[in-house]
């Protein structure tokens, strides 16, 4: 339409409206491409540097020994084990509350007050900052025991991960069609059972889902076990003691002046960076394969 | 199906819900209390946080929120510095996000081939996913050292003599500190923020855009004349959710922002935000002492921060959903 009037209207004005606005949409499109590209550009730098930095440090005793003073050949076997109880912990506590919840808001609440509350709550702990969560947990459960824990820490990874299945539960459980409910009622099952037996089965993948997200952005937290369960150097199973664990290894080596701890930090970051983006890659093609 | 079948099935599900009257009570019972646990646990985080940081309140008053002391050994302890810090990384962290985000956001709906949107939106959606630790360590040992052996001495080149300009660039270059923060935290809200967006611009109906196109829009044209004033409510939900986020954020800010206690003008003084400060003098402040209440008093004013805006940016993104179902 745009070069039809200006065809049929030849003024010198509406020609160089024209131009001005393809220039405009031209520059639109160009920073939109500029923008686009940068933001791929940073993850691919991300990606390169800790390639770059960690691969060399990828040996069989990162995976054997624990952590040990510079210059001792430590590993991060300690952090890695710590790291994998406390969340997997985190998420054996989280995952009843958190799909209980969305259960809870997907088939009973809806609408009502409470559970626009339960909703609205939810939401804030999934963004609330995480270091308050972890301030907490010391303040309820290391000061008043006195001693740092493994399961202190846990407790903080849970309170992060619930919000995560709160959210995709009760999102999938919405998707269930109503007729498959209905039909479990003809059948004479009570309400509890056609949650539990029929929908929770049919969202069975959706909420898998939520929980492998739930995972991966726990396993990669720091500030909730800074002061919760603060990291140990030695190898140690006890939930009861400081436990080590990958993030806060990596945050202890990176801040220092030695050569292979810095190493160790590299590979640590390369190894948590792997398993989370596998994870959320996972998770993102599984989602897209449901779909179609 | 139905007339014939009711009226049996109605009495088989009276009988069967009598045999298994207990469960369906027990079990809702047991989702209401989760249900109301997630509450207490909110509660009890605004509790712990309050009630924490009184001594701090009580020993400083509201000067404690305009204080910009920090000093273990005097014992004086102030929010000013670390809030500043806060909102300034935030607000540096949102300039650089807004057109990133909108950038991408828009290549995504309008300009990218199908192939490539899917693939290119699974890439920001794993920037995302990377865990705050290596968004420190990559922003510590990728970006501080160009910012500042390049960007601020050729800031100071261009603007040190510009007055009023020259405030912003004065310090000396250590790479770390405000501008720095801010340009980890638009990298780390940015996934998040382009989010929103692709969801809110395709959530407009088709024939609202295709109605421009058919009068001869540009794609320019369509998104900023169409799309953008159709879609606000969202996009700026996502923004502000956004900045929630990059207010809490500690560990990438803890490795970059250089950790002093100062307020300035400068874009390239090393400061301090709340998270970060926590972060780094928790392990350094006894149970029961002044310095921890101070800490928690701050914990309690970044929670009352976040809250606040994330409470805005549901409205909004509540009221952008309720728009795109009625239309």
């Amino acid at each position: 339409m745009n070069s039809q009037t200006a065809t049929r209207t030849p003024s010198s004005r509406s020609r160089s409206l024209a131009a001005q606005r393809k220039m405009m949409d031209r520059f639109a499109t160009v920073l939109s491409w500029c923008a686009t590209f940068l933001v791929v550009f940073v993850l691919g730098s991300i990606l390169w540097t800790l390639l770059k930095n960690g691969l060399p440090g990828l040996t069989a005793a990162l995976f054997t020994r624990s952590m040990g003073a510079p210059g001792q050949g430590g590993g991060l076997a300690n952090a890695i084990v710590g790291s994998l109880l406390q969340t997997g912990l985190a998420i054996l506590l989280g995952a009843p509350a958190g799909l209980m919840t969305g259960i809870y808001l997907a088939e009973y609440g809806s609408t009502s007050r409470l559970a626009r509350a339960v909703r609205f709550v939810s939401d804030m702990l999934l963004s609330a900052p995480s270091i308050l969560i972890g301030l907490f947990i010391y303040m309820v459960l290391v000061a008043p025991l006195g001693h740092f824990s493994g399961f202190a820490g846990a407790v903080a990874l849970a309170i992060l991960a619930m919000p995560i299945m709160v959210r995709t539960t009760e999102d999938m459980l919405r998707l269930v069609p109503v007729a498959m409910r209905e039909a479990g009622i003809a059948l004479g099952a009570p309400k509890w059972r056609v949650i539990l037996f029929i929908c929770v089965r049919a969202a069975r993948g959706g909420i898998l889902t939520g929980v492998l997200l739930a995972i991966a952005r726990v396993a990669g937290e720091t500030a909730p076990l800074l002061f919760t369960s603060l990291g140990n150097s030695e190898w140690s199973l006890d939930m009861r003691r400081p436990m080590a664990s990958l993030p806060v290894a990596i945050y202890q080596y990176a801040g220092s002046a030695y050569q292979d701890w810095m190493q160790q930090a590299w590979t640590g970051a390369l190894l948590v960076t792997l398993g989370v983006l596998i994870i959320n890659i996972v998770v993102r093609v599984g989602i897209r394969a449901g779909r179609t | 199906m139905d007339g014939t079948s009711q009226q049996p099935a109605q009495t088989m599900v009276k009988q069967r819900h009598q045999s298994t009257m207990t469960g369906d009570p027990l079990f809702k019972g047991l989702v209401l209390t989760t249900g109301i646990g997630v509450l207490l646990v909110l509660g009890a985080i605004i509790t712990v946080m309050a009630v924490g940081g009184i001594p701090a309140f009580k020993a400083f008053g509201p000067g404690f929120l305009f204080s910009a002391a920090w000093n273990p050994v005097s014992q004086h302890f102030g929010a000013a510095a670390p809030v500043f810090g806060t909102l300034a990384s935030s607000a540096i962290g949102l300039i650089i996000a807004i057109p990133l985000s909108f950038g991408t956001a828009f290549w995504l709906t309008a300009l990218a081939p199908p192939a490539l949107s899917s693939v290119i939106g699974m890439a920001v959606q794993l920037l995302a996913a990377v865990p705050s630790i290596i968004f420190g360590m990559w922003g510590f040992f990728v970006l501080v050292p160009p910012m500042a052996h390049y960007v601020q001495p050729t800031a100071r080149h261009l603007f040190g003599h510009v007055p009023g300009l020259s405030a912003l660039v004065s310090g000396a270059p250590f790479g770390t500190g405000l501008l720095t923060a801010g340009l980890i935290l638009a990298i780390m809200i940015m996934p998040s923020i382009t989010a929103v967006m692709r969801d809110v611009f395709v959530s407009m109906p088709t024939v609202l855009r295709e109605s421009a196109y058919g009068l001869g829009a540009t794609r320019w044209e369509v998104m900023r004349q169409v799309v953008l004033p159709w879609s606000r409510h969202g996009v700026v939900g996502g923004i502000v959710l956004g900045m929630g986020r990059a207010m809490g954020e500690t560990m990438a800010v803890t490795f970059v922002i250089g950790d002093s206690n100062h307020i300035g003008w400068s874009l390239f003084a090393p400061s301090n935000t709340i998270a970060s400060l926590i972060a780094l003098e928790f392990p350094e402040s006894p149970a029961g002492s002044l310095k921890l209440a101070s800490l928690m008093a701050l914990g309690a004013i970044l929670m009352a921060i976040s809250f606040i805006t994330l409470w805005c940016s549901r409205v909004l993104l509540v009221r952008s959903e309720s728009q795109a179902g009625k239309r």
